[in-house]
């Protein structure tokens, strides 16, 4: 498990991660989500042991960063920002490094490698020079090399940022087939790839945990949350029926569609259908919203800029 | 093998999987040649040694040591392979001297391929070998030492022309503190005995002792500690300049 404990980074005057605590139990994937410069690939890089933090720590399946910090390397496997590489070495070669520097010797360096290699399709550019891969083999390359130890714990550093939607479905299937077992941390800005891979959020915007919540409880935050959105012929007649619903808080009328938000009274829904039965409206949409995890993301990080 | 190895042969692994290994290769050979028939008279002096070989040693790596030590820190620091690099359950120190050990063991390649001179003077005369042996050996200290410097500079930035260029000029100030035109400008204000400290940190001093045969424990003292010097100065302002 991870433990942070009030994890501190400053830059001179500037504080890049601001008292950061919180813990992880496999089994988790953990998505940092913010805007660039948050503070998400620092904090990062001082669990991963490449930056000491200023103030605070960390402990990694019962290793202290600052005081156990090669112990604790050994149960990470970490894939840094843009996937960097060796791009003169071959693949292989790349991966023996990395082996051997994860301490396996002899054979075992061989099987370590061939079985990472499996796990992510290398098998054909094994010989191939890095730097000759495209995009989407070199993050294969990359992650090949942070789980090439089986560690406990992965950390993913924008892991699918700059791939085309196919290797993007592809990362996100490996991640997802590792996540039993292990602690995952990725970190991401785009907000689906939290719902489609997270059981765990956290909203980090400047330096600072905002928000840490499961997927469903961020949506949940949502003014879209049980919202319905429908489109129809006649919106105005519409809004006026179902705003007059106790049902229903308010209604919004933007680019043809017509959304109406819950109060806390009664079922919106059969509220909703009821009326539209009653009236006989031709409806060509009607949608249950789960809530929209932009809208909560910007109103979580806007608080924290006014604050 | 230790993680040291580790890193030590995935550097050598990288020098000749680029052309790097093999221009320095040959650029140093044509050169060092050059220097000992035209400039230094090899044929014409009809002295068996290798002086003319090992007089313009210092001069050959104020330029190709740099150029060789640039990249050691400011490439990985710019595509950001140091940050693999120093997660990986390795100590920093380790991967100090990993790269820096690797880098002066292909300096050395390049110095042992210098072989056909030694078997040229050796057909043509009688030489006195062991002095030989003791400018080889004093040649690849003073690489060490540029060596150490350029590995130092070059984890301050990640821009490798600038890690060159510094690297050149620092080398260049230790190359020549022991000159008079270096000394004169400290002789007005300084007191002799720390102007005889820079003359002392003259590497030209040292290394012409030991390329005239002279086996001085001071000399090879001195070079040893020049190279620890840097490389600790390199682990320090690699610790400083990662996170940039």
């Amino acid at each position: 498990m991870i433990e942070a404990k009030s994890l501190t980074r400053r830059y001179g005057p500037l504080v890049a991660v601001d008292r950061i605590s919180f813990s992880v139990e496999p089994g988790t994937v953990l998505g940092f989500l913010g805007p660039n410069g948050a503070g998400k690939s620092t904090t990062m890089k001082m669990l991963t042991g490449f930056l000491a933090p200023t103030d605070g720590t960390a402990v990694i399946h019962g290793h202290d960063i600052r005081t156990d910090s090669l112990a604790a390397r050994r149960k990470i496997g970490y894939l840094p920002e843009g996937a960097p590489l060796y791009g003169e070495l071959s693949v292989e070669r790349f991966l023996r490094f990395v082996a051997e520097a994860r301490g396996f010797r002899g054979t075992d360096v061989g099987q370590r490698v061939n079985s990472a290699a499996d796990r992510l399709s290398l098998g054909e550019v094994m010989g191939q020079t890095i730097e000759t891969l495209s995009k989407g083999f070199k993050r294969r390359v990359g992650l090949a090399q942070a789980i090439l130890h089986d560690p406990p714990v992965l950390v993913l550093d924008e892991p699918t940022d700059g791939l085309d939607p196919n290797q993007k479905h592809e990362v996100r299937r490996l991640i997802g087939d590792m996540a039993a077992d292990k602690i995952i941390v990725i970190s991401t800005h785009i907000l689906e790839e939290v719902d489609a891979l997270c059981s765990r959020a956290m909203i980090i915007a400047r330096g600072r945990l905002l928000a840490d919540d499961t997927p469903a409880g961020l949506l949940a935050r949502s003014r879209y949350h049980n919202a319905i959105t429908l489109t129809l012929d006649d919106l105005e007649t519409a809004a006026s029926r179902l705003g007059a619903l106790i049902e229903s808080r308010e209604v919004e009328v933007r680019r043809g569609k017509l959304t109406v938000f819950p109060s806390s009274q009664g079922n919106l829904f059969e509220a909703v259908t009821r009326t539209i039965q009653a009236e006989g409206w031709q409806v060509d949409q009607l949608q249950l919203e789960g809530g929209r995890l932009d809208e909560v993301f910007r109103t979580v990080t806007d608080n924290a800029e006014a604050a | 093998m230790g993680s040291l190895g580790v890193i030590l042969r995935r550097e050598l692994a990288s020098y000749f999987a680029t052309p790097v290994a093999y221009v320095f290769i040959v650029i140093y050979l044509l050169m060092s040649a050059a220097f000992t028939f035209y400039l230094g008279g090899f044929y014409e002096r009809e002295i068996a040694d290798l002086e003319p070989f090992f007089r313009f040693h210092p001069w050959l790596y104020l330029f190709l040591v740099p150029a060789i030590g640039m990249r050691l820190w400011a490439e990985e620091r710019k595509y950001g392979t140091v940050e693999l690099l120093l997660t990986l359950p390795i100590t920093p120190t380790e991967a100090v001297l990993g790269k820096f050990l690797a880098a002066w063991l292909f300096i050395g390649l390049g110095l042992l391929l210098t072989f056909p001179i030694w078997i040229t003077v050796n057909v043509l005369g009688n030489p006195d070998n062991g002095v030989i042996l003791a400018a080889y050996l004093g040649s690849w200290l003073m690489a060490g030492g540029f060596l150490a410097i350029s590995a130092c500079l070059s984890a301050a930035t990640r821009n490798q022309v600038v890690a060159f260029i510094l690297a050149v000029v620092v080398c260049f100030l230790f190359l020549l503190s022991g000159l008079p035109m270096v000394l004169d400008v400290f002789r007005g204000w300084l007191p002799q005995t720390m102007v005889d400290g820079i003359a002392n940190l003259s590497f030209l001093v040292h290394y012409s002792s030991l390329s005239r045969g002279v086996i001085d424990l001071r000399d090879l003292i001195y070079f040893a500690l020049v190279i620890s010097f840097w490389l600790v100065a390199n682990r320090i302002v690699l610790e400083l300049k990662k996170a940039d």
